[in-house]
């Protein structure tokens, strides 16, 4: 019994941070409507600044101030970020502020690792707390109890500023509208920038306070934020307590699952969030959201299918491309079909997030699934490729199926927390279960099939595929279920008012996008020769966004584009600078920026431009009066 | 001359909504801006408050030209809105709400307190603590005058304060408007109901699609019932 209590009560201080850096998150999404995936990097900072700070200061003083001013020199970088960059996109698609704040995270990691190194940081312990008292014979750290008075009394004080003083009113109007705040003669701008630097304090003394507990690492981000995503989804993105309520469940399945489920523990926390789904969409204390807001811009300029002319070009495009093997080597050919199969996986993405309006922030899983797919029939059942080839990426489309029966009950930032929260449970699976996927170290040995063998044919397999697939989800956007689908994401209501299952068609893009990344991630495995994690994790899934973004969201065949260009862009880079994530971080927050209608998106607009200037006046004086 | 609008244009995206559109308001005055659903009365107000981002014209606010000016600033000098939707804060209480509106006292505008608003008011003096949200749609509208007051304006927008109230409501509502202006703060009212812009207004402006189509004091309106039956649903 004894033994259970204690893992309770270690539970209940890993709730601690957790509670921190989720109700951060909750402040600031309840007031900017921004989900800032960066507050795992506030919270790495937080930690890696007061490790550096408790070790120079000396004494209690000194360990505590330390802690404290790593958070608020924390708090005073994130005013920085807000001034510099989220102010300029207070106004995007959810879609944006998320890629740039998860740009941000990947410019910090490489700024952590050019700053303290790459090697893990183990902290002084506290000042005060280094022993443990004895509990029936087990030991528990003085360091945790302090831990577990310190969230409640965090959330009191929280509480009263909410409620007590003139600035938490203003935050809770603020919340409920921005507008009206602004048209009462309050300043928004400062007070995004004050809540702003709440959430980063919060998030930064998360990660000072586990100084003592864990070693400072550069993975520390993702993990945390990740868990933080599944506890606003339970408790309810913008609510305190729910944050608070749901740290300490998340935390509580934690500490017990290990004890179930020593190698998936993290099962459990899916479970009672699913569940916690189906009966509460937006969480155990959350309210109902309004409709996510609509991409602009997609009503303006409709989408067409090509012309005969636009036809004859792509053929053309194709011919010039199924040539490469005439004038190029088996390098080039090598490249050029990781290339084809990032087409796949970004044509997929595109399908389900610009024709079905669902961005989904995980959706390596079905890429990575596919891949795995086929190295189990290829390595375990001895298949030959092409069966491999055509059942491995039914594994994608199971996971699809099964995961985005979910997630599409949920939409907008819900909708992109919960698919990143399913990728990574795929992750940690592949990561974990060594017994089947051989965790980190893979399985290996998945070479094609002789006749697919040589890069020349290799790449003409893959360039073929590649063709048929993106033809087939084109196919798709304009049939009759495309229309469907397009509808359910310009408005919801109506088209479930004229007869169109909006749920179902959405589910069933899920699961096509997904199948379709299966394809890319099946011959991705042949290509390799091998199937890693990797595949599955958040960078490849935010891989795809990028590319997507950067070939242009609104358009129809942005993604093809933006898979070339960010492919070639990334294996040139990678070869060339050790800081590449530094780039690519820089990279996406400059096209979120400066270029969000991306590549192809820039060049339509400046076509339409110059095609029809005149038309667009005559359009405004048609327009209806309205009030 | 308190407030002066001169060629306001006005955009949602490429559909063009107000033309040219111009008012002026001396001080102590109560305006009304007549017209039918749909003619362009509240974008006008959320026009000269600046939350219409697309717009043109100048809007001169106590001598100063202040189109430039994001919403608060312009509020923050002295210019309140009251909006049509009412837009209570929900979850904050009665007090809570008057919190919101709070702004420094002005030399040149009644300074209102809370006692004083719950005197113009009294229901909301009985519920100081209730969540708006758990209010009628009268108490509402209450709440939001109030609210707007409690910024001490020295003129107010207020956009369809009789719309979907009860007639009893309606008359309190009245009294509410006569006293805002026996303290000195002028008034834009906007209106589809002649009658109650008749109790309370000294000149009319007319709005259709966009355009002012009369302007003159109530007197005059009155002897122009043509111009009354083509522009207003009476």
């Amino acid at each position: 019994m004894a033994f259970y209590i204690v893992q309770f009560l270690t539970g209940l201080a890993s709730a601690a941070s957790l509670f921190l850096v989720a109700s951060g998150l909750s402040i600031i999404f309840g007031v900017t409507r921004i989900v800032n995936f960066a507050h795992g990097a506030f919270y790495m900072l937080g930690a890696y600044l007061a490790y550096t700070l408790t070790e120079r200061l000396s004494g209690a003083l000194g360990f505590w101030g330390g802690i404290v001013a790593a958070a608020l020199a924390v708090a005073a970088f994130g005013v920085l970020i807000e001034m510099i960059l989220l102010r300029r996109i207070y106004r995007s698609p959810e879609l944006f502020q998320l890629l740039a704040t998860f740009g941000l995270t990947l410019m910090i990691e490489d700024i952590v690792v050019l700053i303290w190194g790459p090697d893990d940081l183990l902290g002084r312990r506290a000042p005060g707390f280094r022993g443990a008292v004895d509990f029936f014979g087990q030991q528990i750290p003085t360091y945790d109890l302090f831990l577990i008075v310190l969230s409640p009394i965090v959330l009191g004080l929280l509480w009263l500023l909410f409620r007590r003083t003139r600035w938490g009113v203003l935050v809770r109007a603020a919340t409920q509208d921005r507008d009206m705040v602004a048209a009462l003669g309050v300043n928004q701008k400062w007070l995004f920038t004050s809540v702003f630097a709440l959430g980063v304090f919060l998030a930064a003394l998360g990660g000072a306070l586990q100084i003592p507990r864990d070693a400072a690492n550069h993975a520390m981000d993702l993990n945390i934020i990740v868990d933080v995503f599944v506890v606003v989804v339970i408790g309810g993105l913008g609510s305190i307590i729910g944050a608070f309520v749901a740290a300490v469940l998340v935390s509580e399945l934690n500490a017990f699952g290990i004890l179930i489920f020593p190698k998936i523990s993290i099962i459990l926390v899916f479970l009672v969030m699913a569940v916690v789904l189906i009966v509460r969409p937006w969480g155990l204390f959350g309210k109902p959201e309004a409709p996510a807001r609509k991409t602009p811009g997609l009503t303006v300029r409709p989408w067409r299918p090509l012309s005969g002319n636009e036809r004859l070009a792509m053929i053309g495009v194709l011919v010039v491309a199924a040539a490469l093997p005439l004038i190029s080597g088996s390098y080039v050919l090598t490249v050029a079909s990781e290339i084809a199969i990032f087409v796949i996986f970004a044509a997929s993405l595109h399908f389900l997030m610009s024709v079905g309006g669902l961005a989904s922030f995980g959706h390596a899983a079905y890429f990575g699934l596919g891949a795995y797919g086929v190295a189990f029939l290829a390595k375990m059942a001895g298949m030959p490729m092409i069966v491999c080839l055509l059942i491995g990426p039914l594994l994608g489309l199971l996971g699809a199926a099964v995961f985005g029966f979910f997630v599409v009950q949920l939409s907008g930032v819900y909708f992109a927390m919960l698919t990143l929260a399913f990728a990574q449970i795929v992750w940690s699976i592949a990561f974990q279960w060594v017994g089947v996927t051989g965790g980190d170290n893979g399985i290996l040995g998945v070479w094609p099939a002789a006749w697919a063998g040589g890069a020349a044919n290799f790449y003409w397999l893959s360039l073929g595929i590649a063709v048929l697939v993106v033809a087939a989800l084109r196919i798709m956007v304009f049939s009759p279920f495309g229309y469907a689908l397009r509808a359910t994401r310009d408005s919801a209501l109506r088209s479930e008012a004229i007869g169109i299952d909006g749920k179902r068609i959405q589910w069933t893009a899920f699961v096509i996008a997904g199948t379709a990344a299966g394809i890319g991630g099946a011959l991705f495995a042949f290509l390799k020769g091998s199937v890693f994690p990797d595949s599955v994790g958040i960078s490849l899934s935010v891989d795809a966004l990028v590319m997507v973004l950067l070939g242009g969201v609104e358009t129809v065949s942005g993604a093809i584009v933006g898979a070339i260009v960010y492919k070639a862009l990334n294996i040139w880079l990678v070869s060339y600078t050790d800081f590449s994530k530094l780039v690519l971080g820089a990279v996406i927050v400059l096209i979120v920026v400066a270029m969000p209608k991306g590549i192809v998106g820039t060049i339509e607009t400046l076509q339409t431009r110059r095609a029809r200037p005149a038309k667009a006046t005559i359009l405004a004086s048609q327009a209806e009066t309205a009030e | 001359m308190k407030l002066s609008v001169q060629a306001l244009n006005s955009y949602y995206g490429p559909a063009h909504i107000l033309f040219d559109v111009g008012l002026e308001v001396d001080s102590g005055e109560v305006v009304a801006l007549l017209g039918r659903n749909g003619a362009g009365k509240s974008t006008t107000f959320r026009s000269i408050v600046g939350l219409v981002e697309q717009r043109e014209g100048r809007i001169v606010f106590e001598g100063r030209d202040v189109s430039a000016e994001p919403t608060h600033a312009i509020v923050r000098s002295g210019l309140g809105y009251v909006p049509e939707e009412r837009r209570i804060f929900t979850d904050l209480t009665v007090e809570e709400n008057l919190e919101v509106g709070r702004q420094p006292p002005r030399p040149n505008a009644p300074q209102w307190t809370r006692e004083k608003l719950f005197t113009l008011f009294p229901n909301l003096g009985e519920m100081k603590n209730r969540p708006g949200g758990r209010m009628s749609g009268g108490e509402q509208q209450m709440l939001t005058i109030a609210r707007t007051l409690m910024g001490n304006p020295s003129l107010v927008l207020l956009d369809e304060p009789s719309e979907g109230l009860s007639p009893k409501i309606v008359e309190q509502m009245v009294e509410a408007i006569m006293i805002m202006k026996q303290e000195g703060v002028s008034i834009v009212v906007s209106e589809q109901n002649l009658h109650f812009a008749n109790l309370i207004s000294d000149r009319a402006y007319i709005i259709e699609r966009g355009r002012i189509c009369f302007s003159g004091t109530m007197k005059e309106l009155e002897a122009r019932p043509d111009i009354r039956d083509a522009h207003l649903a009476v």
